[in-house]
């Protein structure tokens, strides 16, 4: 028996909050014990909880894995490292940079699991040159319901591997993963920032980016008219061998703000009110000099302007907060993307950080997130009803574009939309039975998403 | 044993030429175990890490070589197993080199409180007999070459008999103090002897723990150790407070003592 303790669980957006068993095995034998334990009422993996909705949770048996966090191979020839679920990407970062490496791939946030990012199939700024997470995986070991450990390849499980990568935790355990790091010449990041004035603007400058690797643009979603859309947009690469900013000085910002930035206590709830979200996003689009600006950068504030607030998502207060992320696919007016944007405006709901972000081809997971198009994410503070009639809304819109909402940041999509959305839904859970025909993986998510059977048998 | 791989990358020091002795950490499946051998490796010092667990010893050498392209092999052993004990440390030493620090790690505490024949004889040849076996011949391979470091990871709970854990707290107190009586006899030969107590540290042994006490972290209680044993501390509390606890709580006279519930 491992030792399960009642705990209430919650994904980073604090809503929904989850009672479940909670084990922390601190070796592989106690994970696998852990897992034998669960039969009945259901088990998940959790990494470090940075999903925002109720991806990460379940009300049976719920197992960290952040104790099984070891390195076990390197190989510096070519950049492949093996490494445990459980390892962070702060982590990897941490022990490869200064050795001149970096992620393939990386998520807005580096407290994410490796085991995570393969669940999710995480997707960063670069998706549309070098696609999403398992792109950069040639292999991962997978802890399955009878107890078995499998070696899962593209080549030697095909349906494992597209049922497991995006696959929410609900085929097994990961154990481990083979990534294949990026050789860079150092930390830092040659970036250039245009302030865009509306959604055209936006389009024609993400276009003429293509010598970038990293683009991403926020934007005002609280701007109507013909200004809808203005924001600021981001490209930038690694800096080749001898570029680099004067160290001192931002090295000293970063690390005063990795020591001081903290949000101990929950905040208020009128903090993000529709007055101060307004006032921000004004401040944030002239604060930007109209064009263009170049920098050097440290890649913390480039990749992780938000992990620099250690626990940020106590702004929104105990009521907690939405994310809504979608990818709608390109259509020469962008009408889809327009009617989004009029919705939220409309609402008065507006969003602190709207981030905006072309996709590039894909060939991933059945419920891997990305798609070609442009996705759109969105923080809302949890209003409730009238909040989540608007997020209905934006669904219809999504699905009416042939979009998806990305699982990752979700906590309410209906089934209906969830499948019209992914319509390869039915090939994943039949994968999915294969390998765990008594349904012991389950999740919040996978139960209202009908992807998985609650009380077992999937 | 096996020997971790950190790719192609040269190892920084290793058996031949290395500039440290050997670190050896039994019990390192032990979160604070683990840190601590990262902790010497980190420093160039070639390390062994051992476990019943034989297999998951071999992930955290091969970790450890990873992190920090030091040497690290792994082992298989068994604290309770005294008679192998010595053909163990000679085997060690034929892996990774002359001994130079060592940590105890491995604990048990045996299984709710339970004080049958069975559960005392494992908490007693666990915490105090095997600790005792091992400390005692790695002692003497140092004092033979005039140098090393010994520490164990005792418990507050060793400092005074108390009837929520009174078994595993007494072997722990038998450890401290026979580490006490090692420490005087190897001192004059320069070999080193520290009983580390701790409090709470955030393992296994205190998961889902429900207390109002700080809890430390495993990697915090690896530096505090660390640093202890390389200053030759006698003995360390951590985290601190408990040393002005543990003096308040021994210094409660017996009779008033024993009609309390702690
Ligand atoms: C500030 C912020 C920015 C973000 N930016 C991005 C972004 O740019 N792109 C993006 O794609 N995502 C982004 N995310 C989402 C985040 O990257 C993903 O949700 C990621 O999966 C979180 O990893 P985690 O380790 O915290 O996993 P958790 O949140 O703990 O779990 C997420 C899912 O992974 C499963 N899981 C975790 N570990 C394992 C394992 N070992 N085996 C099997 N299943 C497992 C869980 O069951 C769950 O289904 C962001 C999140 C935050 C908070
Ligand atoms: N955590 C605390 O709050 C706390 C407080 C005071 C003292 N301590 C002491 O700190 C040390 C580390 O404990 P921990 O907190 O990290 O807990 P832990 O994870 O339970 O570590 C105990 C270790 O002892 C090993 N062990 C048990 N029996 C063994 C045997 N017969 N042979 C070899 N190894 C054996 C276990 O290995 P397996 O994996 O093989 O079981 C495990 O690695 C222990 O000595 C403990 O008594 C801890």
């Amino acid at each position: 028996m491992a030792d399960w303790v009642k705990r209430d669980m919650e994904g980073w957006g604090r809503w929904p909050v989850i009672s479940a068993e909670v084990a922390r095995p601190e070796t592989r034998a106690d994970m696998v014990k852990a897992v034998g334990d669960s039969q009945g009422d259901g088990l998940l993996a959790y990494g470090l909880g940075r999903s925002y909705g109720d991806t990460a949770l379940h009300s049976g048996h719920v197992v960290m894995t952040t104790r099984l966090d070891r390195f076990l191979a390197f190989d510096p020839a070519t950049g492949w490292l093996k490494a445990e679920a459980g390892v962070s990407l702060e982590e990897v970062l941490r022990v490869f940079v200064p050795r001149g490496f970096f992620l393939p791939i990386t998520p807005g946030t580096k407290f994410v699991t490796l085991g995570g990012a393969l669940a999710c199939d995480v997707h960063g700024k670069n998706h549309h040159v070098d696609g999403s997470f398992s792109n950069h995986v040639r292999s991962f070991e997978l802890l399955t319901a009878s107890g078995e450990v499998l070696e899962v390849r593209k080549e030697t499980h095909p349906e494992l591997w597209k049922a497991t990568v995006g696959g929410l935790g609900l085929t097994g355990v990961v154990l481990s993963v083979e990534l294949r790091l990026t050789p860079v010449a150092g930390p830092w990041i040659e970036m250039e920032s245009v302030r865009v004035e509306d959604l055209d603007h936006f389009f024609a400058v993400s276009a003429e980016s293509t010598g970038f690797t990293h683009t991403v643009g926020w934007i005002d979603c609280v701007t109507t008219g013909k200004a809808m859309g203005r924001g600021i947009f981001m490209r930038g690469r690694h800096a080749p061998q001898g570029i680099e900013a004067k160290k001192s000085l931002l090295g000293r910002v970063v690390d005063a703000a990795d020591r001081l930035l903290d949000v101990p206590i929950d905040g208020p709830g009128w903090l993000l009110n529709q007055a101060t979200v307004k006032a921000f996003n004004e401040v944030y689009f002239r604060k930007h000099p109209r064009g263009q600006k170049n920098s050097i950068v440290h890649y913390e504030p480039f990749f992780y302007p938000l992990d620099a607030v250690r626990h940020w998502n106590r702004i929104y207060g105990k009521r907690g907060f939405l994310q809504y992320q979608m990818v709608l696919p390109k259509t020469p007016d962008q009408r889809p993307l327009r009617e989004i944007l009029g919705a939220i405006t409309r609402s008065g709901f507006g969003s602190f950080l709207a981030v905006i972000k072309e996709f590039g081809p894909t060939d991933n997971g059945w419920l891997s997130f990305p798609t070609p198009g442009v996705t759109l994410a969105l923080d809302f503070p949890n209003h409730g009803a009238p909040l989540l009639e608007l997020l209905e809304r934006l669904d219809a819109i999504t699905v009416e574009a042939g979009g998806r909402v990305y699982l990752g940041k979700d906590a309410r999509v209906s089934r209906e939309s969830f499948q019209r959305m992914y319509p390869e839904w039915e090939a994943w859970k039949a994968a999915r039975d294969a390998v765990d025909p008594k349904g012991v993986f389950r999740s919040t998510m996978g139960e209202r998403l009908g992807l998985v059977t609650p009380g077992g048998r999937s | 044993m096996e020997r971790g791989e950190g790719g192609n990358e040269q190892p920084r020091s290793g058996v031949e030429g290395a500039v440290r002795g050997a670190a050896v950490v039994f019990g390192v499946t032990s979160r604070v175990g683990r840190e601590l051998a990262l902790r010497f490796a980190e420093r160039g010092h070639p390390v062994w890490v051992g476990a019943r667990d034989q297999a998951e010893a071999e992930r955290i050498a091969k970790d450890i070589a990873v992190r920090t392209r030091v040497v690290a092999i792994s082992g298989g052993f068994d604290a309770r197993a005294v008679e192998t004990h010595a053909a163990l440390v000679s085997s060690i030493e034929a892996a990774v080199g002359p001994i130079e620090r060592m940590v105890i790690a491995f604990g048990d505490m045996g299984d709710d409180g339970r004080r049958d024949p069975q559960m005392l004889r494992r908490i007693v040849e666990v915490n105090y007999l095997g600790a005792a076996s091992l400390a005692e011949l790695v002692a003497d391979q140092m004092a033979a070459r005039g140098r090393g470091i010994i520490a164990a990871l005792g418990s507050v709970a060793g400092d005074r008999g108390r009837q929520s854990n009174y078994a595993y707290g007494s072997a722990k107190g038998a450890l401290a103090l026979y580490l006490q009586g090692l420490r005087n006899r190897v001192f004059s030969k320069g070999v080193h002897v520290m009983t580390a107590k701790l409090g709470f540290i955030d393992t296994r042994m205190t998961w889902g723990l429900a207390t109002k006490i700080p809890i430390a972290s495993p990697e915090a209680a690896s530096h505090a150790v660390l640093e202890a044993m390389e200053a030759r501390r006698d003995d360390l509390y951590w985290p601190p407070f408990w040393r002005g606890v543990m003096g308040v709580i021994k210094a409660i006279p017996e009779a008033g003592f024993k009609r309390l519930s702690l």
